[in-house]
């Protein structure tokens, strides 16, 4: 009577652990070129060829495509950070105001005297400093991250405004202005584009190769069973927060490459366009999700649809209608992927 | 004595939850290589009792020896560490990682450290699965894609990720079909023959006779009998032991003159269904009648009365009020109607625990007192001390905030909602969780007054005896089927308890 292999275990298939390997991995969650990749992809190919058409002498020319290329490298970075700490459930409002106060401590005369070293180093260490902030009063002063990014949205700006009392800091330093002359190259690609590609690269191994990349997608699914797991959930927000403040300070460093200058207007917004991007690009908002290549592409969409607006002399106006369209659309394609459609 | 200490014991474990003493003193002893069965109704502590094992909740008293040494279980790794693994009922999976991500979650097998060797969790994921007779499962595959049964087999993977000495498995046969439970069996025999201990909870006393070593019954927080023969005891005794009370509940008098008998039903449930959830239930509710529905958790209890409120959208039947049909899936048909539902989830689902008590009673009769959008404050704080003051509520003031009441009151404030509404049919999801001891009779009384005014009530409860003391009639639910039915006072508990858990008669 007590038959333990019923029919559906004969019928199964074998498991051939060794070649099954190289079959399973391009079915893992990070490689997968799902539907949604693959239509975000669709929907960057249409806006090229939208640019080529409405603008084909402008929009196609080297000169433009790096420039769509750089203006996505700084919001891309922060971007990456940003999709970590939301597949973990949390949030970071502040990333805008932490790429500004950074962008400015790392510009003050003092601080420029120190050269390209002491710049970096401490647009690095603000933002990682503000990260660590968010991340304790998240993690041990159990705060709800809206909350607590809020406040470090508030005060990051009003320290920024404190800093530089609302003038430009320019940068003097020209190891720093040679990064982002016009002509700077290194592999034939510029310098900005280079570092968003590495922390872009470096983000997808995180998230999909290693321990960390792992407990922030459990602790985004279910933080209880995480905790259940034997993962340490509060350290691990920590660290989220810290990752998120890291990014900021590289993007500060490239803005003020970019800029040439601190300001303490830097970084508006970048709190939304972040969200939006990874939003679209497939993370979920809940947690439990998330996808750097789709962050990634999310955010060439929002630069490249503001750069044909900006090449066709829309106004501004216009594109924003645009851009909360498809952040709209882009939600609603993904509820019914998840959902078979009766959502 | 030669003999080796026992694998594990606890003994005089202690835990308080605001406001409940979940554990109360248990004794537990567990020995190498046997399956030990834990008994006991709902909420006699089983959970908890788990969760101090596992790490999880920190216990306020008692002592813990694991292989003679006294031990602290002070977090989910320390458990672990010690090769306790715990399989629990509510599925502790990670819908969004893969099988093999959530097996080795945790405890990924990785190189330098950090960088996860997928390969490697795959091949010894495939492994444990084939171990358990499930090689169809593939390493790959999210979680959120299976089956609840194949969930339940990626959970005991995980518990045999570890080098496991004991495994504690909470209702794991609730998800399987026979011939799964048969494989689970095959399973648990394999583990305990290499000297692993299972602890197993089942209400299921025919599984228990057939795989389990030895029974501790736990009641009220407290291990009534430890170390019992799990195939000889006979089922009265542990029933017995089970359901004996030291709380005797004081229960309003039924209605000398059948007020029901003869009436028109008001509610009609016909072959109502859920897939997966319940099976076609019929049912007819007369106007000043109390019928219940005695059950474990996971019988379909509380699906049946959402499913009649049209919060739960059925696969098949209907529900009729005074004859009419109601739009299937809809909690405005159903409330437009009459039908009125006090949930299980008091806090979550029925209040809003920042308002007053008059804005908590009012909600659902608003446009009552509403000209053109606005409310008139006076006429709804008026209505709602009437409310208020019919169903005895303490303190005698609509303005007190919701949460500064016991729960018996905060009930009250529920039931007063649908007073006020005027409603015909009232559904009550557990009335008296969360209310103390004092203050249950006193519930009782006040549901046993709006049926006799003619309310109908379909009646909820994990509580055998609260079901038998103020239904008049109850259907005893048993895995989504209805297995019985009788007027209240042809039963008793013992009875009850024999249905739900073998779901046959005993003569």
């Amino acid at each position: 009577m007590t038959q333990p292999a019923t029919a559906a275990q004969k019928e199964a298939p074998t498991p051939a652990a060794k070649s099954a390997g190289d079959k399973e991995s391009s079915r893992r969650p990070g490689l997968r070129w799902d539907i949604r990749t693959l239509s975000l992809l669709g929907v960057l190919a249409v806006l090229v060829a939208v640019g080529g058409i409405t603008a084909p002498d402008e929009f196609l020319a080297t000169n433009n495509l790096q420039l769509v290329l750089t203006q996505a490298s700084v919001i891309g970075v922060v971007t990456v950070g940003m999709t970590f700490v939301i597949t973990s459930g949390g949030i970071d409002l502040s990333v805008g105001a932490i790429v500004a106060l950074a962008s400015v401590w790392a510009t003050t005369v003092a601080t420029q005297e120190f050269g390209f070293a002491g710049i970096l180093f401490t647009a690095v260490i603000v933002g990682v400093g503000c990260g660590l902030v968010n991340g304790v009063l998240i993690a041990y002063g159990r705060m709800v991250p809206f909350i607590a990014t809020l406040a470090m949205l508030a005060s990051a700006r009003g320290l920024a405004l404190q800093i530089t009392d609302g003038s430009t800091q320019i940068v003097t330093v020209e190891s720093v202005l040679d990064l982002g002359a016009r002509d700077a190259y290194i592999l034939g690609i510029p310098p900005l584009v280079l570092i968003f590609a590495a922390v872009t690269v470096i983000g997808w191994l995180l998230l999909n190769r290693t321990t960390f990349g792992r407990r922030t997608v459990a602790v985004g699914g279910n933080a209880e069973a995480a905790r259940l797991a034997g993962i340490d959930v509060r350290r691990q927000r920590l660290y989220l927060y810290l990752l998120s403040g890291l990014c900021c300070g590289i993007a500060a460093f490239m803005l003020i490459v970019l800029a040439g200058s601190g300001q303490n207007t830097n970084g508006n917004l970048y709190e939304l366009d972040a969200i939006a991007a990874a939003i679209i690009g497939g993370t979920l908002l809940s947690g439990g999700r998330g996808t750097v290549v789709g962050s990634v592409l999310g955010v060439l969409v929002f630069t490249t649809i503001t750069n044909i607006f900006a090449l066709n002399n829309l106004e501004t106006a216009v594109q924003q209608i645009a851009k909360g369209a498809i952040i709209v659309a882009a939600v609603l394609v993904q509820r019914r992927s998840l959902h078979g459609g009766d959502a | 004595m030669a003999s080796p200490p026992p694998l594990l014991t606890m003994s005089g474990i202690t835990k308080s939850f605001p406001g409940v003493r979940a554990l109360d003193g248990v004794d537990l002893e567990v020995q190498a290589g046997e399956v030990h069965c834990l008994l006991g109704q709902n909420g006699a502590g089983k959970s908890t009792l788990i969760k101090v094992l596992a790490g999880a909740h920190q216990p306020d008293g008692g002592e813990i020896t694991w292989r003679g040494e006294p031990v602290s279980l002070g977090s989910p790794i320390a458990a672990m560490r010690l090769g306790i693994a715990t399989i629990y009922q509510e599925l502790d999976l990670i819908e969004g990682l893969s099988v093999a991500e959530n097996v080795f979650l945790g405890h990924e097998p990785t190189s330098a450290g950090f960088v996860v060797r997928g390969s490697a969790a795959r091949t010894a994921t495939a492994e444990l699965l084939k171990r358990l007779g499930h090689s169809e499962i593939d390493p790959a595959r999210l979680v959120g894609d299976l089956s609840a049964a194949q969930q339940q087999i990626v959970s005991m993977a995980r518990a045999l990720s570890h080098e496991v000495r004991l495994i504690v498995m909470d209702e794991p046969s609730a998800a399987l079909d026979p011939e799964e439970v048969d494989n689970l069996f095959r399973i648990v025999g394999d583990l305990t023959a290499d000297g692993v201990a299972v602890i197993y909870i089942s209400h299921r006393l025919e599984e228990i006779r057939r795989i389990g070593d030895r029974v501790t019954v736990l009641k009220e927080g407290r291990s009534v009998a430890g170390g019992l023969p799990a195939k000889s005891t006979p089922t009265h005794e542990v029933v017995a032991l089970m359901t004996g009370r030291n709380v005797e509940y004081v229960f309003p008098e039924r209605p000398k003159v059948e007020f029901a008998a003869g009436r028109e039903p008001v509610l009609k449930v016909e072959g109502l269904t859920r897939r997966g959830e319940f099976a076609p239930v019929d049912l007819e509710l007369r106007p000043g009648e109390i019928v219940g529905l005695a059950g474990l958790v996971g019988s379909g209890r509380s699906e049946i009365l959402e499913t009649i409120y049209g919060a739960r959208k059925p696969d098949g039947g209907r529900v009729l009020v005074d004859g009419t049909p109601l739009r299937p899936g809809s909690v405005r048909a159903a409330v437009r109607a009459g039908i009125g539902l006090a949930p299980e989830e008091r806090k979550a689902q029925g209040l809003l625990m920042l308002e007053s008590v008059s804005s908590n009673v009012s909600v659902s009769t608003l446009s009552r007192f509403a000209r053109a959008g606005w409310i008139d404050r006076r006429a709804e704080r008026a209505a709602a001390h009437q409310a208020v003051r019919e169903l005895s509520l303490r303190p005698d003031n609509p303005d007190a905030a919701i949460r500064t009441l016991s729960g018996g009151n905060q009930q009250k404030a529920v039931l007063a909602r649908w007073l006020l509404r005027g409603c015909k049919v009232l559904l009550l999801d557990e009335p008296t969780r969360g209310v103390d001891i004092g203050a249950r009779a006193e519930l009782y009384a006040v549901i046993r007054r709006l049926a006799d005014e003619g309310l109908a009530v379909l009646l909820v409860s994990s509580e055998v005896p609260e079901v038998l003391g103020l239904a008049d009639r109850v259907l005893v639910l048993r895995e989504g089927s209805v297995v019985h039915t009788a007027d209240a006072r042809e039963l008793d508990e013992h009875r009850v308890l024999d249905l739900v858990m073998e779901g046959s008669p005993t003569p």
